[in-house]
């Protein structure tokens, strides 16, 4: 089954061209079912997908959930906290408990980099990696991907800035592997200890001067930053890396052409990004999420469907 | 529990027309053994026999001193499920090993007289020489010094908290300048935690590539550079263990070239594997310190040839099946080794164009030297611990091969050079094939 090459997605990484070409256009396709009035299409009537939260998440959960219950599949949610499963029952005794109830897709967010790819292992069903530690987050790129197409019309050439910790952001890897594939340009921004090493193999350029990098592209990902994780500060104080790594209305009112702004949320307004920046008319951090749930709509669809992309109703 | 076919030996065993290396005089040649009630009585080209004899022809074979592991976890006492001194001596005897130091990182650690002569006392019926490292500070925790000399009393052969590195500069230093009195070495394990945070894997293009938290070769190298510079100024000795980075070599070459009483060794796994060899999350590959890039791989087969690195070592860690079956980063360290040592180290050895002789050294005379032991075992009236090798056989290492109470072996499915066909312990015949284990012992 499935209409991609792969019958997963664990990740960006392995995707041909052709199946990404094959999400974002079913992508737009389910967007027009979500400006309908009555948002609904039977595609996946009788799947049963099981939400996987093994870490705290409530937009990528509802946003999985909502595409699943506009394509009538019959969702079931767990969640646990990592801390008690490293402890108690084993990974795979949990997943192969909950694949034992006949179940034909898991969306899982594991906090461990490469779990998805564990998980294909131990159980036979469709995995749809919700990011898996700071190693990918395929469907926020796609969603990315799809909200910058509809902004420009076209990936190919586009200059896209992402902004903030890259060392320990998912969306950042998915978005440089998916951009890279499409044929755009990355440039990446933050402080250096929050670039990893060997970064550039990945195809981003780095430039650690944020005005020029504002200059230089047509959009800007701003990622959420977070001063410390597990007892280290990659950055001495909120108001220097607001100085050096904000986007505020200052630097954004300085610019010579319109840029395009979007945050994968949730946002730190006055920290990352400026409230008047993050509201403005350039902003697409609303259609971001709309677009999560066509994308994700897309994704089950194509992964766990079983009638061909044309005759779709 | 697995074991290898054995017999009690005959009282008179006579091996013959044998490649026999001899790694402490550097001679090699094609002779004979002749062994009376386990021990030794001629090594040398042609042995005549006039009493009842039971020979063994094993032309083609080489036959040498047995392995000499001087860093593996036996787990015993507190985690059984994992491997015990008794199964340990069976991954051991199928390696070719007839003595193996076991690590005092158990539960609870052996840090007192009492603990050391527990594994001793237990160790006396079992096939292989266990000897005892005892930890370098009480519970490992790194503060207050262990009863080192009590423990050297009871059978310690060296010291170390391995598994956790000393971070207190002066608590190394006194414990340098305390084991001095004993002549054995400190063991230190390498690795800064505050370089070393919450990393997964060697920091590099495959760190960032698999979104795994790096652990930056820095995190050994300047505690490699801070024990030697320390071991330099108390005199003491400092036994390096499973050295990983090209920067930790330059240290030890200068230690060396100063002449201070600094030794390293490195395992195999450090030698076969490489950071991308983790692409696909490969839990079996998560060991401490991590495996790194192919320059540092080269780097360590270069430092085994010149000399720098004096032996190899297995770390064997066992752990359960369970355990590895987490994911990536909720897994714990380590591989077991002791099987696959010699065959892994031979096959790239052998590619890199490192005479058989020199790799024999490296599990034989080398860490016996280190530690002290009997290097002589070809002389009259030891107690004979050989291993008889087929070193020209390239095999592909599988789960029938493990005698380890624990699986999580990343050679599983790897092709290896050299297998360990049989070995004599104790007064006794030990193998794990069965040709040519009924050839001679029937
Ligand atoms: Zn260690």
């Amino acid at each position: 089954m499935g209409f991609l090459r792969h019958k997963h997605l664990l990740g960006l990484e392995n995707v041909p061209i052709e199946d990404i070409q094959t999400i974002l256009d079913t992508a737009f396709t389910f967007r027009e079912v979500l400006d309908r009035p009555i948002k609904k299409v039977p595609t996946l009537q009788g799947k049963t997908v099981v939400n996987l939260f093994f870490e705290p998440s409530t937009r990528t959960r509802i946003s999985f959930e909502l595409a699943e219950k506009r394509l009538s599949a019959d969702t079931v949610n767990f969640s646990a906290s990592a801390s008690s499963l490293t402890k108690g029952e084993s990974f795979k005794d949990t997943v192969q408990n909950i694949e034992a109830m006949k179940i034909d897709g898991i969306v899982m967010r594991h906090p461990v980099p490469g779990a998805p790819i564990h998980l294909t292992k131990y159980v036979d069903s469709v995995i749809i990696n919700a990011g898996d530690g700071i190693h990918e987050h395929p469907t926020q790129a796609l969603l990315d991907m799809m909200s910058l197409k509809e902004k420009f019309g076209e990936l190919k050439g586009l200059k896209i800035g992402i902004i903030g910790d890259i060392t320990h952001s998912r969306v950042a890897r998915s978005n440089i592997i998916g951009l890279k594939k499409v044929g755009a340009e990355v440039t990446l921004c933050g402080p250096p200890t929050l670039m990893p090493l060997g970064i550039e193999e990945l195809g981003a350029q780095i430039n650690y001067n944020l005005d020029e990098v504002l200059n230089w592209a047509d959009a800007v990902n701003i990622l959420r930053i977070q001063r410390e994780r597990q007892g280290v500060n990659y950055f001495p104080s909120v108001r220097e890396y607001r100085a050096l790594f904000g986007v505020t209305k200052e630097r954004v009112e300085k610019l010579d052409k319109p840029l395009t702004i979007m945050h994968p949320g949730p946002m730190n307004r006055g920290v990352e990004i400026d409230s008047d920046v993050a509201d403005s008319e350039n902003a697409i951090i609303l259609d971001q999420v709309l677009n999560g749930v066509a994308v994700r709509m897309a994704i089950l669809y194509l992964l766990l469907g079983d009638k061909p992309p044309e005759d779709k109703d | 529990m697995k074991k290898l076919l054995s017999k009690r030996l005959p009282p008179l065993f006579h091996i013959k027309n044998g490649n026999i290396i001899d790694p402490f005089r550097d001679k090699e040649f094609v002779g004979d053994i002749l062994i009376k009630n386990g021990k030794i009585v001629e090594v040398g080209e042609k042995i005549e026999v006039t009493d009842e004899v039971a020979v063994c022809d094993v032309q083609g074979l080489v036959v040498t001193h047995g392995f000499c592991d001087i860093h593996a976890h036996f787990r015993e006492p507190g985690r059984e499920d994992k491997e015990t001194l008794t199964t340990g001596s069976q991954a051991a005897l199928a390696g070719g090993f007839t003595t193996v130091c076991v690590m005092p990182n158990t539960d609870p650690p052996l840090d007192s007289p009492e603990s050391i002569r527990f594994i001793c006392e237990k160790a006396t019926d079992l096939p292989i020489n266990i000897l005892p490292i005892g930890t370098i500070t009480k519970g490992m925790k790194g503060r207050e010094l262990s009863e080192m000399s009590a423990m050297y009393e009871e059978g310690a052969v060296a010291f170390s908290d391995d598994g956790l590195p000393l971070v207190d500069g002066g608590v190394l230093r006194r414990a340098l300048e305390y084991s001095s009195r004993m002549g054995v070495p400190i063991i230190n394990h390498a690795e800064d935690p505050t370089l070393k945070l919450t990393g997964q894997m060697h920091e590099g293009r495959w760190s960032t590539k698999l979104g795994l938290i790096g652990i930056p070769y820095v995190s050994e190298s300047i505690m490699v550079s801070r024990d030697i510079q320390i071991a330099g100024f108390t005199g003491g000795r400092l036994h390096v263990p499973h050295v990983s980075s090209e920067k930790s070599m330059e240290y030890i070459r200068n230690a060396k070239d100063e002449k201070w009483l600094v030794t390293a060794e490195v395992t195999p796994h450090h030698l076969y594997f490489t950071d991308s060899d983790l692409e696909g999350y490969n839990t079996y590959l998560k060991v401490a310190p991590p495996i790194r890039t192919e320059e540092d791989r080269q780097a360590l087969i270069n430092g085994l040839k010149d000399g720098v690195i004096d032996c190899i070592a297995t770390d064997h860690a066992p752990h359960t099946v369970e355990d590895k079956e987490s994911p990536f980063d909720w897994a714990p360290n380590g591989m077991i080794g002791l099987e696959t040592a010699f065959g892994a180290s031979w096959y790239v050895l052998f590619e890199n164009k490192i005479p058989l002789r020199k790799v024999i050294e490296l599990f034989t005379v080398n860490p016996r030297r280190i530690l002290g032991f009997e290097l002589d075992l070809f002389r009259y009236g030891v107690e004979a611990e050989l291993v008889i090798l087929d070193v020209e056989k390239k095999w592909v290492f599988n789960e029938d091969h493990i005698y380890s109470k624990s699986r999580n072996s990343a050679f599983i499915g790897k092709e290896l050079l050299g297998y360990p066909v049989g070995v004599i312990s104790t007064n006794r015949f030990y193998s794990n094939d069965e040709t040519f284990f009924s050839k001679y012992m029937t």
